[in-house]
């Protein structure tokens, strides 16, 4: 089985500082890591090559830092690592990032299986990887729970579509984006990540995608939507009436009057 | 009208109904396209016939036109498909703005057919309006919902998804008039899905309770969850959780509510034992009244909280049951 992973480096959303005066995201204010839904999905695919063979790839586009999120799918598990980056492909939006990802994954190799995470935590658009699909036409199944089962010829995924529950069941080649329900991820072991410390990132610019796709269809250019504005909402915190652990009474008592007063009361 | 562009709403006909999400795009929707001088348009993808009757209520809450394609293989969600099928039969010369509800199908649906006629998409929009130079300024929440981005897009149509619950039902009229096409359409077969089966339905419903009592890591056991359940039945309500519940394998995963759970927004949301992580609020700060018990009274649930009771749940749920339950 060849599987390629897709890989989005994003800011550690908890620690990022949101600047609501000026509107602006302070990107210093945080360290960055592989998107956590990512992980699953090369947990997903480190786990099929364990059972069937082949190997894992992945690829990321984004600028040079991006190595270090490379470097750490190495170390759980991926064989080889590909980062796209040139100025060119710089302020894509999801179509334009789609585009460069599936021209990268027709000059890589024939995959069998691409895995993504469901969206990324920065961009939260869940958009890559049905549009990858799309541009590779091929199939793909989103909002992937479980695997269910996986040979060489079909894989047997859960998804959940229409508010309901429906298992599917494919040929290849397929792309699926993944839900953190899919597995735990293992943590890299000490000898993993020395290992992954060698492992070459291997570079892609523009060059490698030429054939496929012209300068105009990458980056900024090749995006049909553009963000005008940011606003940073003021965090609402609303007015609390707080009672403390000599008052839980009175707090009980309070509140019947007041769901009562709001209709709440009366089922 | 036939010389008017379009804003087409597609829409979503699953568990044997037109998505409620649809009634709410045709509330915004049939607002832009009066500004904008559009038409508004609903297609919809389904296997059998819909009866006129459900499609005039589409017409009654502001849509001009309805267009109905049929094929059996619209009886399971198969986004390869309608998308061929969406692509075969739509004309986009016309197409100003398409809408979609943000939906898991939604989602999984739309980017390809923006991939497919090369033009912008913007995911999960919470709000919509027809900027000056009468274009759709889509605006969305982003970086985890921290920030909202303002979104426009240079092609044509101008597409986007839109949160469920997060505008109100368009108000229907009666007198309103339209126009409602059926047409039965063939479809090649999806040679690379084998197989599909529903496996269950969820269950679970969250988003569209009123009343929504949760519980997080101060509740101990599954069996715990009984005693939120009871306090729930007696709002007519539902119990949910926050996600270390359902990582523990306490509840299920339909249940959970946060950033990579369900969104809700109900009358009135318990929070029981919830800390109040930011991925947590993201899920449920849209309440309309927030009570929140925890005996950290320096849990961030309580900033978010109307009410916000420092105690333990296990002795204030069963008070809470006693005195407000109807004798």
């Amino acid at each position: 089985m060849q599987i390629l992973v897709l890989i989005k480096q994003v800011p550690e959303m908890e620690k990022v500082q949101f600047d609501a005066e000026k509107g602006r995201i302070d990107r210093k204010s945080a360290g960055v890591e592989v998107n956590p839904f990512d992980l699953n999905a090369l947990e997903a695919a480190v786990k099929i090559r364990e059972k069937l063979g082949g190997s894992v790839t992945a690829l990321t586009m984004g600028p040079k830092r991006a190595e270090s999120a490379l470097k750490e799918a190495a170390a759980r598990g991926a064989d080889r690592v590909f980062l796209l980056t040139d100025k060119n492909f710089a302020g894509a939006d999801t179509i334009s990032t789609s585009a460069v990802l599936s021209a990268a994954a027709r000059k890589l190799g024939d995959f069998d299986l691409i895995i993504a995470g469901e969206m990324s935590v920065d961009g939260d658009t869940a958009q890559v990887g049905p549009q990858t699909a799309q541009f590779l036409e091929i199939n793909h199944a989103a909002y992937v729970s479980e695997i269910t089962s996986v040979s060489e010829n079909e894989i047997t995924v859960n998804t959940s579509l229409w508010e309901a529950n429906y298992s599917k069941t494919f040929n290849y080649p397929l792309l699926l984006t993944v839900t953190k329900d899919l597995n735990s991820p293992r943590l890299p072991s000490f000898k993993d990540k020395m290992k992954a410390r060698k492992i070459e990132v291997e570079k892609l610019d523009y060059e490698a995608v030429k054939n496929q796709l012209q300068v105009k269809e990458v980056g900024f250019k090749g995006s049909p939507t553009w963000v005008e504005n940011i606003v940073v909402p003021q965090k609402i915190e609303r007015e609390t009436k707080v009672y403390n652990k000599n008052e839980t009474e009175k707090a009980i008592a309070d509140l019947k009057e007041i769901l009562a007063a709001k209709n709440l009361m009366e089922a | 009208m036939a010389d008017k562009n379009k804003l087409l709403i597609i829409a979503e006909y699953s568990q044997n109904r037109i998505h409620p999400v649809v009634f709410e795009l045709l509330n915004k929707g049939r607002k832009l396209a009066d500004k904008a001088d559009l038409s508004l348009s609903v297609l919809i993808a389904a296997a059998d016939n819909i009866e006129n009757k459900e499609l005039n209520e589409l017409i009654y809450h502001g849509a001009d036109e309805v267009q109905l394609i049929v094929n059996k293989n619209f009886s399971y969600p198969d986004e390869y498909l309608f998308k061929k099928a969406i692509l075969n039969f739509l004309d986009s010369k016309q197409l100003e703005i398409i809408l979609i509800g943000a939906t898991h199908f939604g989602r999984s649906l739309a980017p390809g057919l923006a991939a497919a006629m090369k033009t912008g998409l913007t995911a999960d929009c919470t709000e919509l309006e027809i900027a000056e130079d009468g274009s759709l300024l889509q605006i969305r929440p982003a970086f985890s919902e921290n920030i909202l981005a303002h979104i426009k897009s240079n092609t044509r149509p101008q597409m986007a998804t839109v949160r469920y619950q997060e505008f109100t039902r368009a108000v229907r009229d009666e007198s309103r008039k339209g126009k409602i096409s059926i047409e039965k359409i063939t479809l090649k077969e999806n040679k690379s899905l084998k197989k599909v089966e529903k496996i269950s339905d969820q269950k679970i419903n969250i988003t569209e309770a009123e009343v929504v009592v949760a519980g997080g890591s101060g509740v101990k056991t599954r069996e715990d969850f009984k005693m939120l359940q009871e306090l729930a039945d007696i709002f007519n309500g539902v119990v949910a959780v926050s996600r270390d519940i359902v990582d523990k394998g306490l509840m299920p995963r339909e249940s959970q509510v946060g950033y990579s759970g369900q969104r809700v927004k109900p009358k009135l949301y318990f929070a029981f034992g919830i800390s109040g992580a930011p991925q947590h609020l993201a899920g449920m700060k849209e309440s309309e009244t927030i009570i929140a018990v925890n005996t950290d009274p320096s849990a961030p649930i309580f900033k978010a909280a109307d009410y916000a009771i420092e105690g333990d749940l296990y002795e204030i749920i069963p008070e809470m049951i006693k005195k407000y339950k109807k004798s």
